[in-house]
């Protein structure tokens, strides 16, 4: 038996995590993070969510504490959201949550409380290797993987980390928060990014923090052929708003210049690149060369490339990965590391 | 269990449930009807409304039953405003009850000193430059740190200055360690909650005195004089009522039995856990039931979740409605830095406090500290 620390949104994940480290008979403990003091769809302060993981964990008859982190949430995960898109950074607040609050100060504090292990609900597992040391692998419901925002994991966290639901499919979680009668077992799935409410959105967001700068928008040639309202708005790749005058074939933002506010757009052939250069990697074991399959967004295709001193080499030319966006490297279905797209 | 949270709400007294009791089991009537079972609610309400008066030097018609300190605070600033217009002032270290309705209603917000009392010279500058300034709000002892405002003092000084305001004291922290009648001489608007003083929770009321504007915010059957309207919770205004009587007999051995544990914590504390110290300077002007100390280094919410697991209940500043451990805007005002507020605790004393309770805590506590000091941040 091992004490354990379950850390509890008010989903239905994190509520059969919990669930399952009780039936494993360990000694658990839910614990709900308060992150965004502002609104967000959930209502002020997320309290409706703090109230359904609370109310599991009555049901559960296990201990429910809330920790209040939404001053590092600020500092490390919504402060520079909004300074990469005013940079024309493509960011990933997500990662970065978990990074700098789940997978560090809660972490931390799990440690510093006397506690053994920190379990989670994310769709993930984790796989022992030959040689004893751990890798992060693909959740069994692909639908659901998770890997892609846990990359950061390294040895020392996957070492005293639970994820319990890894091998149970949406479907399976669902059943089985229903036979328990858990009341977030019909809640539907978080959406997106949890500062920003749906209604509102990520313009409004950004607008109320930083000055958006309206952009020219210009060919390959440097003919400008239309405008976009903000161009720390634009990401690279992006098709919608692209369609400008004279054009006949879609169109795609080839290149942001945030400085110049300008916006290059092309052909998708244009988009294309032989390599990728990637930054800030941070490796589940050790520094990995050589192929790997390569993932650049929460729920893209794996594709195949060779890694070679911090520069990603495509077996076929792909489109261009915008900077900021993370890059995660796995062997087959395990996550060897990733980085940041420059 | 060792309980070092009652500022946030003290168990109630034996007396009180009993005299309670017969409210719930026994009548049924409606202070506000005609018969013989309304007359006996009406009785019940009246004789508890003068304990009430007389613990705040009031008289019984002064007296509006609120459904607590929340109520009475909201009701103080919104029922003069809506009366007499005007700017409202307070302080900074108030409780929300009062700092929100002063900020929703475009009012002003005074600074402290470092101690979070009431800085009288730059009171006098404002009530000299500010025109119009309808009511202020300074309350009587703080909730956080137990310091003590000079409300005499404030009475006179508006007396002086700007005899058209009026004073109000949100005194619900106070009730149980200070003589109200002495000590708020001059209010014009006083609140309290049962709840801190041995009462139940949901009753509360608000002191409001003759002649002041006042226009009812909660409209319907015109209860209390038109000054609240709603069905009077008559239990728990007994309640009420019998914890005003009790406290005003007992307060003062309470307050020297519960200053002597209160010193000796905070000693024993200091002397046993390395970088520990007072937020406030051990002989400063508070009540007898708080020791509030920063343990450099270690955060407040986790040595509060390690006392909880070894049977302790304490808190840190005050709790938001999601259930976490809130920065305190009381330490902040004081000009205490980031640091030293996220690493100070609460923990405080009342009438069911035990010796073995603070030898508990002095075991406890200085492992816990040093626990979490093996992990710095």
């Amino acid at each position: 038996m091992s004490r354990v620390m379950v850390a509890m949104s008010g989903g239905v994940d994190s509520s059969v995590a919990a669930a399952l480290m009780k039936e494993e008979g360990h000694e658990v403990v839910g614990v709900t993070l308060r992150l965004w003091g502002g609104e967000s769809d959930s209502g002020c302060c997320a309290i409706s969510d703090v109230d359904d993981a609370r109310r599991v964990c009555d049901t559960l008859n296990i201990e429910h504490h809330v920790f209040n982190m939404s001053d590092e949430f600020d500092h490390h995960v919504v402060d520079p959201y909004v300074s990469s898109h005013a940079t024309g950074l493509t960011p990933n607040p997500c990662i970065e949550c978990n990074r700098h609050i789940k997978f560090d100060l809660l972490h931390h504090r799990v440690q510093a409380l006397g506690f053994d292990r920190l379990a989670t609900g994310h769709h993930a597992r984790i796989a022992t290797q030959p040689d004893g040391t751990y890798r992060l692998a693909r959740a069994i419901d692909s639908s659901k993987d998770q890997t892609y925002v846990l990359y950061m994991l390294d040895q020392s966290k996957l070492s005293t980390l639970d994820l319990p639901i890894g091998d149970l499919t949406k479907d399976q979680v669902r059943d089985l928060a229903t036979q328990l009668d858990l009341r977030t077992a019909t809640k539907p799935d978080s959406q997106d990014v949890c500062f920003i409410t749906r209604e509102h959105g990520r313009d409004d967001f950004l607008r109320k923090r930083i000055p958006l700068t309206p952009g020219r928008v210009i060919d390959t040639e440097g003919i400008e052929v239309g405008s976009v309202d903000a161009v720390e708005m634009v990401t690279i790749g992006q098709r919608k708003g692209m369609a400008t005058a004279g054009g006949t074939n879609p169109r795609y933002a080839i290149n942001v210049d945030v400085p110049n506010a300008t916006v290059t757009v092309g052909e998708p052939e244009d988009l294309l690149v032989e390599s990728t250069s990637v930054k800030d990697c941070v490796w589940a074991n050790q520094l990995t060369n050589g192929p790997v399959l390569v993932q650049i967004s929460a729920h893209g295709k794996p594709m195949k490339a060779t890694l070679k001193d911090n520069t990603i080499y495509w077996e076929e030319p792909q489109r261009r990965v915008a900077p900021g966006q993370a890059v995660v490297f796995y062997d087959n279905d395990e996550v060897l590391g990733g980085g940041m797209a420059c | 269990m060792t309980y070092l949270d009652h500022a946030a709400s003290t168990p109630t007294r034996p007396e009180v449930v009993e005299a309670m009791m017969p409210w719930f089991t026994q009548h049924p009537g409606n202070p506000s009807g005609a018969h013989h079972q309304a007359r006996e609610a009406r009785r019940a309400v009246d004789e508890a409304r003068d304990a009430v008066a007389a613990l705040v030097g009031a008289d019984s018609s002064e007296v509006v039953f609120t459904s607590g300190g929340t109520e009475a605070d909201n009701l103080a600033i919104d029922g003069v405003l809506r009366a007499k217009g005007g700017t409202p002032i307070c302080t900074a270290t108030e409780h929300p009850a009062v700092l929100e309705p002063v900020r929703d209603s475009g009012g002003m917000i005074v600074p402290t000193d470092h101690l979070g009392q009431i800085n009288l010279e730059t009171f006098t500058e404002t009530l000299d430059s500010v025109d119009n300034i309808s009511l202020v709000s300074a309350m009587t002892a703080n909730n956080e740190t137990g310091i003590i405002n000079p409300v005499t003092d404030i009475a006179t000084l508006l007396q002086e200055r700007s005899p058209e305001t009026f004073l109000h004291t949100d005194a619900v922290q106070a009730t149980a360690w200070l003589d109200l009648v002495k000590h708020c001489e001059g209010a014009h608007l006083v609140s309290i909650t049962g709840h801190k003083f041995g009462g139940p929770k949901g009753a509360g009321a608000l002191i409001v005195k003759k002649g002041v504007p006042f226009a009812a915010t909660q409209r319907g059957g015109g209860q209390e004089r038109e000054r609240r309207s709603g069905t009077q919770n008559v239990p728990a205004i007994v309640g009420l009522g019998k914890a005003a009587q009790l406290i005003m007999n007992e307060r003062e051995t309470l307050a020297s039995r519960v200053t002597a544990l209160r010193d000796r914590l905070e000693e024993e504390l200091i002397a046993l856990v390395p970088d520990t110290f007072r937020t406030l300077p051990q002989d400063s002007n508070r009540t007898p039931q708080i020791a509030h100390l920063c343990f450099k280094g270690v955060e407040s919410e986790s040595l509060l979740f390690l006392l909880e697991q070894e049977g302790i209940a304490a808190s840190a500043a005050s709790s938001c409605a999601s259930g976490a451990q809130q920065a305190s805007h009381v330490l902040h005002a004081m000009g205490i830095d980031y640091e030293t507020a996220a690493g100070s605790i609460r923990l405080s004393l009342g009438w069911t406090t035990t010796e073995e309770e603070i030898n508990h805590a002095l075991t406890v506590i200085p492992a816990a500290v040093s626990q979490l000091r093996e992990y710095p941040k």
